[in-house]
């Protein structure tokens, strides 16, 4: 895939207190990529989706989407511009349905508050993907009642209302069985496939190699690594990294 | 000038007094993170059983104190305890706060029933000497209460850091979770908390029952204005609900000698939107989750 | 696979409109069935309650704001009202009642920019604000002597109404109350706002997260409730003809409302309407009986505790629970 970057982070900086969580990282997710993003606990790759995203206001830095440079990053702004994610735990409305956690998801602005609650538009295409994640058969079922990964399926699904460019996955596989792992991967798969890129933090080395090219390697904040996944897991800085010093 | 420098020293000795009783109500919301929305309505309570200890009895003001925050620190255990404790759904802060808007309600209903609805000022005889301080007037009550403010929060902070339990209150404050997995009986320490909460409205009631009069309608007034002080001090910062309230004293008393009394209530209302405008985290307070 | 009763979830409609009809026919006939006109008092006030625990249920049901100063948009109706008419005659005695929507609009725009501000925080320092608010509006009240009268209260044209009937057209004005404010609450959950207000009540930031409009909608679910609030003031007004600010600006009437909608159940339909059948006949008969208000702020405080304790999600929700596991279990 050719072309400028999707996304870029230059010299992005985030600190609490005494701490640098994120100092100085740079980064690009190319196009069409299924890009991962990985180091040791406390390497500072949740803090750097949320200061992606706008959950967080970055120290210093900037952020380029899409072409665009993203002054005030904002949740809402952002996901409307086609940049979403998910939460490590995975967060969905509990009070509504399936269905309804699809449709509220689908972006629309505060002119169409006046619309049908699920109107015919959205609850088809709300159908359409719950078909393709296997998850029809609790269209009706209030959120709650989900089991912990399919609500991690759920969170992932909505997200794909707004049919995002760029989606960020914040440990998706993290807590489920390794039945839904095969599912999750495939889906992420599948959507690459139709052209979504993917930016996802993991833990599970496995997935990474098999899923992500290219990686990036976060430590203390920043940078150290970065390309093809055989490559990159040999490096020396990046085993001592993961082992300790 | 004058009278802006007497108002400042007034603005001054009040804050102190509001730095009590709002002090008891930041303890409350770091051990519980709920905010107590009866801490107006004890401090109006303690104002009554200290005025009915001094008409009855003859017992000083500051004295009575003594005997009143013991037993509000019983009060405030047992309905932290029966009230407060048993709420675990989802929404239990919401629910928190309208138990503890409840609460106030009860005592405001109860003290009507007993004591009417006329106002009232607890008058022991000094309660207008006054002294002379560098060419400026100094009530003498007003200093008295500063003074008991000092002591009382003094001994707050005594408490808080050097014993054992002050730990316990801390950690809770900073991580429930990690403090539980310590051997802390959060429970406990919550429960202890608001009642320790409670007893400095003790404090802050009797002085407050000689400066102002009250009835038992006030604690609207003064819940506001200690709402006011603590967000602009940040919720759960001792320190900065001190420095919010002094900051607060000072302010409106310039505002009601420079401008007029009745806009001096409204300084209140104006810096909470301020702060909620500006800087919702208040001076001191970090950034919770979610707005605010 | 579960199925929700009804199409909208757990909020949407109890029983065929067909019996809400028929509780609007009895409505309509019980002024012109009962011939004791304390009865229709009681009747009227029931319905004015049942139509502000409605609309503040917008904000403190739908959206999971709980506002515990709307009395302020109350008092700010009943003194609109008031103050435009002091020096009017009431001709007919209908020329009051064609101005409550234009103070309703006028106040909601007021409550626009103050909810802004109030909502741009967590719910319980929502709450604060608000109760802040009531007392800046109350304290207003006392204060603008110029324009509200001060403690001196304002007067306004009594109505010439018959004396035998004289309840029945404000008994009316407060049953249209009710009909719009149930009307705005059905509207609004079988919309796109009422997703977006459970949303923004389920996890607000996950709700931004995902692009839903929540300023907007927490705005204009605060706008509609504040419509209805304020003219139900202005009927209040217009039935006293002489309003006091600590009545017509009174926190007791805020708590009311909050536990008619947690009694009954905030967030449904039809809850704040049962909270406020049930709760407010019985204050409207204890004032009648004892004048006392202390009473009923122990009463209140008691009952809310109660709820909170035993039945936080109030009854209709707790009901349809325990049906759902008895037929489940069958």
């Amino acid at each position: 895939m050719s072309g400028p970057p999707l996304l870029e982070v230059r010299a992005l900086t985030k600190r609490f207190g005494g701490v640098t969580a994120v100092d100085g990282c740079s980064f690009a997710v190319r196009r069409g990529t299924i890009t991962g993003l990985i180091g040791p606990n406390g390497s500072g790759k949740t803090t750097v989706f949320n200061l992606v995203t706008g959950h967080l206001p970055a120290d210093s830095g900037q952020l380029v989407f899409d072409g665009r440079p993203v002054t005030r990053p904002d949740p809402g702004r952002l996901y409307r511009r086609g940049l979403s994610r998910t939460f490590q735990q995975p967060r969905v409305f509990g009070e509504l349905t399936v269905l309804e956690n699809l449709v509220t998801a689908a972006g629309h602005g505060w002119r169409a508050l006046a619309g049908r609650r699920l109107g015919a538009r959205d609850a088809a295409r709300g159908d359409g993907l719950l078909a393709e994640f296997g998850l029809s058969a609790h269209r009706d079922t209030p959120a709650a009642e989900l089991s912990y990964g399919q609500r991690k399926l759920l969170e992932f699904a909505a997200l794909l209302m707004s049919e995002p460019a760029l989606v960020l996955l914040d440990e998706p596989t993290a807590g489920v069985s390794p039945a839904m792992v095969a599912t999750i991967e495939r889906h992420v798969r599948a959507r690459h496939a139709s052209g979504t890129t993917f930016l996802l933090v993991e833990h599970d080395m496995g997935l990474v190699m098999r899923l992500c090219d290219p990686v990036i390697v976060l430590d203390g904040g920043t940078v150290i690594a970065e390309g093809p996944p055989d490559d990159v897991r040999s490096l020396p800085r990046v085993l001592d990294a993961y082992l300790g010093g | 000038m004058h009278e802006a420098v007497q108002a400042g020293v007034l603005g001054v000795l009040t804050g102190g007094v509001y730095a009590l009783m709002a002090s008891g109500q930041t303890l409350i919301f770091g051990v519980m993170k709920v905010v107590n929305l009866a801490q107006g309505a004890l401090v109006i309570l303690a104002a009554f059983l200290s005025h009915s200890l001094f008409t009855a009895w003859g017992v000083d003001p500051f004295l009575s104190v003594l005997i009143i925050a013991p037993l509000m620190f019983a009060l405030g255990t047992a309905v932290q305890w029966l009230l407060l404790r048993p709420l675990h759904q989802d929404d239990a802060a919401l629910l928190s706060l309208l138990v503890t808007f409840a609460v106030a309600l009860g005592i405001e209903g109860a003290l009507t029933l007993a004591y009417h609805t006329d106002y009232r000022t607890t008058r022991p005889a000094y309660v207008d000497r006054s002294w002379r301080i560098v060419g400026y007037q100094v009530g003498e009550v007003r200093l008295a209460a500063f003074a008991l403010s000092l002591i009382t929060l003094g001994g707050l902070w005594l408490l808080l850091s050097r014993t054992r339990f002050g730990r316990s209150v801390r950690a809770t404050v900073q991580n429930p979770v990690a403090a539980r997995l310590l051997g802390v009986e959060t429970a406990r320490v919550a429960a202890l908390g608001f009642g320790l909460g409670a007893a400095t409205a003790a404090a802050a009631g009797a002085v407050y029952g000689m400066v102002y009069s009250f009835n038992p309608n006030s604690h609207y007034d003064l819940i506001s204005r200690l709402l006011s002080v603590v967000i602009l001090g940040g919720l759960g910062s001792l320190g900065g609900t001190v420095v919010a309230a002094l900051v607060m004293g000072i302010a409106s008393s310039l505002v009601g000698a420079l401008v007029s009394p009745v806009w001096s209530d409204f300084s209140f209302f104006v810096v909470l939107l301020a702060v909620l405008l500006l800087r919702p985290q208040g001076l001191f307070g970090a950034r919770l989750r979610g707005a605010l | 696979m579960r199925r929700w009763p009804g199409r909208y979830g757990r909020y949407g409609r109890y029983g065929p409109g067909l019996a809400a009809l028929v509780a609007l026919a009895v409505l309509v006939v019980f002024p012109l069935a009962v011939s004791a006109p304390w009865l229709v008092t009681i009747g009227l006030f029931t319905l004015m309650y049942a139509a502000l625990a409605s609309a503040w249920n917008l904000v403190g049901g739908y959206a999971g704001y709980p506002s515990l100063g709307h009395a302020a948009f109350f008092g700010m109706g009943a003194y609109a009202e008031a103050i435009w008419w002091t020096h009017r005659t009431a001709g007919s005695g209908y020329g009051p009642f064609w101005t409550l929507p234009p103070i309703g609009l006028a106040v909601a725009a007021v409550a626009v920019p103050v909810a802004w501000v109030a909502m741009r925080t967590r719910t319980d320092v929502f709450a604060i604000v608000t109760i802040t608010f009531l007392f800046v509006v109350q304290t207003l009240a006392f204060n603008l002597r110029g324009l509200t009268g001060g403690a001196q209260g304002v007067a306004m044209p009594v109505a010439p109404f018959a004396p035998a009937t004289f309840e029945r057209p404000f008994y009316y004005a407060m049953l249209a109350l009710l009909v719009l404010a149930l009307a705005m609450s059905y509207g609004v959950l079988h919309s796109r706002l009422g997703l977006a207000l459970t949303a923004v009540r389920g996890d607000e930031d996950k709700a931004r997260s995902v692009g839903v409009p929540v300023g907007a909608a927490k705005l204009t679910a605060f706008a509609l409730s504040v419509v209805v609030t304020a003219m139900a003031g202005g009927v209040w007004a217009y039935y006293l003809s002489f309003i006091y600010p600590q009545f017509a600006v009174d926190p007791l009437l805020s708590i009311g409302m909050v536990l008619m909608v947690f009694l009954g159940g905030r967030g449904t339909l039809w809850g704040p309407v049962l909270g406020a059948f049930v709760v407010a006949p019985a204050q409207q008969y204890l004032a009648y009986r004892f004048g006392a208000s202390q009473l009923y702020l122990l009463a209140y405080a008691a009952l809310f505790v109660v709820v909170m304790l035993v039945m936080p999600r109030g009854a209709l929700p707790t009901l349809r629970d325990r049906i759902r596991r008895a037929e489940a279990r069958a």
